[in-house]
């Protein structure tokens, strides 16, 4: 039977191992920059589960540890049989419970950072459609943004500080249209439209990669996002469309 | 020459192989011919003949091979040859080379296959993890470099640890719950078959026009309806491979139902028989809708069918729906058994009773039916109605429990234990440490927003071979190390074994840990190259990846001259309770002399007197009068004392 003093020692170093863990866990740039509302939510969200699971994981490790160390064969144990106990119903209650709990409070508050995440906002949305094919992603600015003719690109610009609803086809086979710096993504589907919206916060340019096999090209099915000032999105809108009338 | 033609075997199973393509040939001209010259210019055309052939030279094969003679004499009403049993079992290599109805010669029969499959699996993880050493094109082309992710992972699921588990169980679930043989051994035979053909197939699709299969083991339509032939060869493959699945499964049920040893109650069972028992349940009823999801790929490949056609009114994701109906389930399917040898080598390392056997037995059963209610965490960012994400992040949170309580009943196994630190008890030790954060990692994936970030991420390459590495393969070697003695009556060499654990572990957390960080960051899976920021973290990975191939070879080695040379192994090298090990290593040919009586639980170490299987004297009849030697009801009876 292990004494007190090696259990409680046992707890300490795991108590130890936890915060360490914890304190590593801020520590680390887990992520690319933050380039919208959603990727903060979706950021708290991850730390916390990481948060959650450092103890976990500490748990588990300590009791394989301690009991190796505590229990292990010594010599002239080798015919000796261990305590027969076959079970603690506390114990067991305990540890469906627990877990129970903290999962289902975890989902909770995926639910609500969802929601949040997808709910349209008070304010200016503009849409932008997108077109993936093998192997590129083209746009599309509807007359809604353009104030005249729809605009077709090849290059993405979108305003900071407003919500982008991105109206998502494909024209072949399934691809995923990926922001990681926004931390959103969704499948382009031949035959039907898929949406998300995000409100960049961060001006710069970050990559946007296919995120679903679409065929040999896959590897390098990839573009940007360009994140800019409001008036400096009019002003791109508005000289795209007077010399390059679209023709879509 | 004729005659080995002409008996069942391998050479006439060559024949039935060449017949097969000869069959296409003639069955596709026919169709083709009758449709007409405006259809079809050429009425002989190699891709319909190929994609007939991958359906008729198995079967002729396996008819040739004599996998179904039984059943064929019994229809046409002739005398079907008497089972003598004479050719039960193995005396040389030979017998392990034809139809054999002795589960254990079957057992092994699928244990050597399926780590071929393994050892062929990792190689091209390896030449994959060249490519991926540094940026840019290295070695393979993006179509090739598709091709070999697309069967690396086909046959390590389908040829690798699917069927190393099927093998297990065949050799040691008889001898557990004190049965000769499985309920139904020449279906037992036809299942080992299939997989060789599979496997092959699924192989050999690299020397296919347009290459080896490249759309992921996924096989995601459209991408895969307009593929070259190679498809085919996956879409075909996998079918057989799914249905040997089912027949073993079959087996299973009906030989743990009715073949028990009389006293062994369900509630007396070893827990890996509990654990095959959950997994064939889910294998029959899941399977079925795999093989479903690629006869709609083949019938709009092979026949001009819309399924996935959107312009014609098809549905792409319905596709993904069927496919992830069952391959969930096959998560499970690939688990299950390995929770069922981690509590057999626990409880004996450990010397102790396996903490909550009750609570563990349920949640194998908890995790069957949640199992098929979680499928679509696969597709939250599928573009499926948003609405259905709900429901599935909430069963796949909850199926979380009793996988949990089956981690804590095995720590609280170790407790106040006698432990011996050896092979198979570091294995399991590994897992119950790598599976933990593969289960933490499926936690984090449960929670919609952040799977939209890392789905289809480096993170979920981290995650599933945590699970599966780290998960299924540490206790498929902790389980062939531990039944080894049983299986070939020969020690392994403990030294080697120790190597080869430590190495792996070390090796695993290297190659996949930092995986997690690559998918956080924004690499896609699935990819032949990537953006430069991703170069240094993938050269630590190659490397790893390197050193993690190589710590297979230790157990290779280990295996192979063991086998041959080791010093020999008693009947009971581990001091375990259950059954198989009340026999001689390697088991008598029809396992027992006498039908076993159970009487106790299977892990009562450290109970005084406690016994959980008894080998009675010849039995006394029950009634004056009766034959000697047998009670009405046939049932043995411990002598009452």
């Amino acid at each position: 039977m292990p004494t007190r003093r090696s259990i409680a020692a046992a707890g300490v170093a795991a108590l130890i191992a936890t915060a360490i863990g914890i304190a590593l866990s801020y520590a680390i740039h887990w992520f690319p920059v933050q380039a919208s509302a959603q990727a903060k939510n979706t950021d708290t969200l991850y730390h916390v589960l990481v948060i959650a699971s450092i103890p976990i994981f500490v748990l588990v490790v300590t009791v394989i540890l301690f009991s190796v160390w505590h229990f292990r064969m010594k010599p002239g144990e080798e015919l000796k049989d261990g305590a027969p106990i076959h079970g603690n119903t506390r114990l067991e209650i305990l540890w469906t419970a627990l877990p129970a709990a903290v999962l289902l409070g975890l989902v909770s508050y995926s639910f609500v950072v969802l929601h949040e995440n997808e709910r349209k906002p008070a304010g200016k949305e503009i849409v932008v459609e997108v077109t993936g094919q093998q192997f590129a992603w083209t746009y599309q600015y509807p007359s809604s943004v353009t104030g005249g003719a729809p605009l077709a690109t090849t290059q993405l610009y979108v305003p900071n500080g407003e919500s982008v609803d991105f109206a998502i086809r494909s024209k072949d086979v399934v691809h995923a249209f990926w922001i990681p710096a926004f931390r959103l993504q969704i499948d382009a589907v031949p035959g039907i439209t898929t949406h998300y919206r995000a409100t960049p916060d961060r001006l710069g340019s970050y990559p946007v990669v296919c995120n679903l096999l679409c065929g040999v090209g896959h590897s390098t099915m990839r573009s940007t996002i360009h994140v800019v000032a409001p008036t400096q999105f009019e002003a791109w809108v508005k000289s795209r469309g007077s010399s390059h009338p679209s023709t879509s | 020459m004729v005659a080995r033609l002409r008996a069942p075997g391998l050479y006439r199973a060559g024949l039935g192989f060449l017949f097969g393509i000869a069959f296409a040939a003639g069955l596709t001209w026919v169709v083709r011919a009758s449709t007409g010259h405006a259809t079809f210019h050429h009425y002989l055309s190699g891709e319909a003949i190929t994609t007939v052939s991958l359906i008729a030279s198995p079967i002729f094969f396996l008819v040739g091979l004599g996998g179904f003679d039984y059943w064929l004499y019994w229809a046409a009403g002739r005398p079907t040859r008497a089972e003598d049993h004479s050719s039960h079992g193995a005396h040389s290599w030979k017998d392990y080379f034809r139809i054999n109805t002795d589960h254990k010669v079957i057992g092994i029969q699928y244990t050597v296959t399926a780590f071929f499959f393994l050892l062929v699996g990792g190689l091209l993880a390896m030449l994959m993890r060249a490519q991926l050493a540094q940026p840019g094109a290295q070695f393979v082309d993006a179509n090739t470099y598709n091709g070999l992710f697309s069967v690396h992972a086909s046959l390590l699921i389908f040829l690798f640890v699917i069927p190393v588990f099927a093998g297990l169980a065949n050799y040691v679930l008889p001898l557990m719950i004190g049965a000769p043989d499985m309920a139904f051994p020449r279906l037992n035979a036809l299942s080992y078959w299939l997989l060789p053909l599979a496997g092959l197939m699924m192989l050999s699709s690299f020397l296919a026009p347009g290459g080896a299969f490249a759309d992921g083991w996924t096989a995601y339509t459209p991408l895969s309806i307009d593929a070259p032939i190679g498809q085919d060869f996956f879409s075909i493959g996998v079918q057989l491979a799914g249905a040997s699945s089912i027949m073993t499964a079959l087996n299973f049920l009906v030989t743990i139902i009715t073949m028990r040893a009389p006293g062994m109650s369900f509630f007396r069972m070893p827990l890996l028989v509990w654990a095959n028992f959950a997994t064939s349940l889910l294998v029959v009823i899941a399977t079925p809708f795999i093989a479903a999801s690629q006869f709609f790929v083949l019938l709009d490949r092979a026949l001009g069918f819309n399924f996935f056609n959107a312009g014609a009114g098809g549905d792409v994701l319905m596709y993904q729906h069927v496919f992830w109906f069952y391959s969930h389930p096959a998560v499970y399917i690939m688990m299950l058994p390995g929770f069922g040898i981690i509590s057999e080598v626990i409880a004996v390392k450990a010397r102790k009773p396996i903490f909550g056997y009750r609570m563990m037995a349920f949640s194998l059963l908890a995790i069957v039916a949640l199992g098929f209610t979680v499928w679509a965490h696969h597709m939250f960012t599928s573009g499926m109605a948003a609405w259905i994400r709900i429901p599935m992040a909430i069963t796949t949170a909850i199926i979380a429990v009793p996988t949990g309580i089956k981690i804590f009943s095995w720590l609280a196994t170790l407790w106040r234990g006698i432990l011996h630190l050896d092979t198979p008890m570091l294995f399991a030790l590994g897992f119950l440490t790598t599976f933990t954060l593969g289960g933490i990692s499926g936690v984090m994936l449960a929670m919609v927003p952040f799977d939209i970030h890392v789905s289809a991420s480096y993170f979920i390459v981290a995650h599933i071979h945590y699970v599966l590495f780290g998960g299924s393969l540490m206790t498929i070697f902790a389980g062939v190390y531990y039944w080894f003695p049983k299986m070939t009556g020969r020690m392994f060499d403990e030294r080697l074994g120790k190597w080869h654990f430590w190495t792996t572990f070390v090796f695993f957390n290297l190659t996949f840990g930092p995986m997690h960080i690559l998918g956080l960051e924004g690499m896609p899976r699935r990819v032949a190259t990537y953006a430069s920021k991703f170069a240094d973290l993938n050269l630590l990975i190659s490397i790893a990846s390197f050193g993690l191939g190589l710590s297979t070879l230790i157990f290779v080695y280990n295996i192979v001259t063991s086998w041959r040379g080791g010093p020999r192994a008693v009947a009971n090298p581990w001091r375990a309770l259950t059954l198989e090990w009340q026999v001689s290593s390697p088991p008598p040919i029809f396992n027992f002399d006498r039908v076993p009586t159970v009487v106790g639980g299977p892990y009562e170490y450290g109970v005084p007197g406690a016994v959980h299987g008894i080998f009675a004297p010849a039995p006394v009849p029950a009634t004056v009068g009766s034959t000697p030697g047998t009670t009405p009801t046939g049932a043995v009876h411990a002598p009452t004392e």
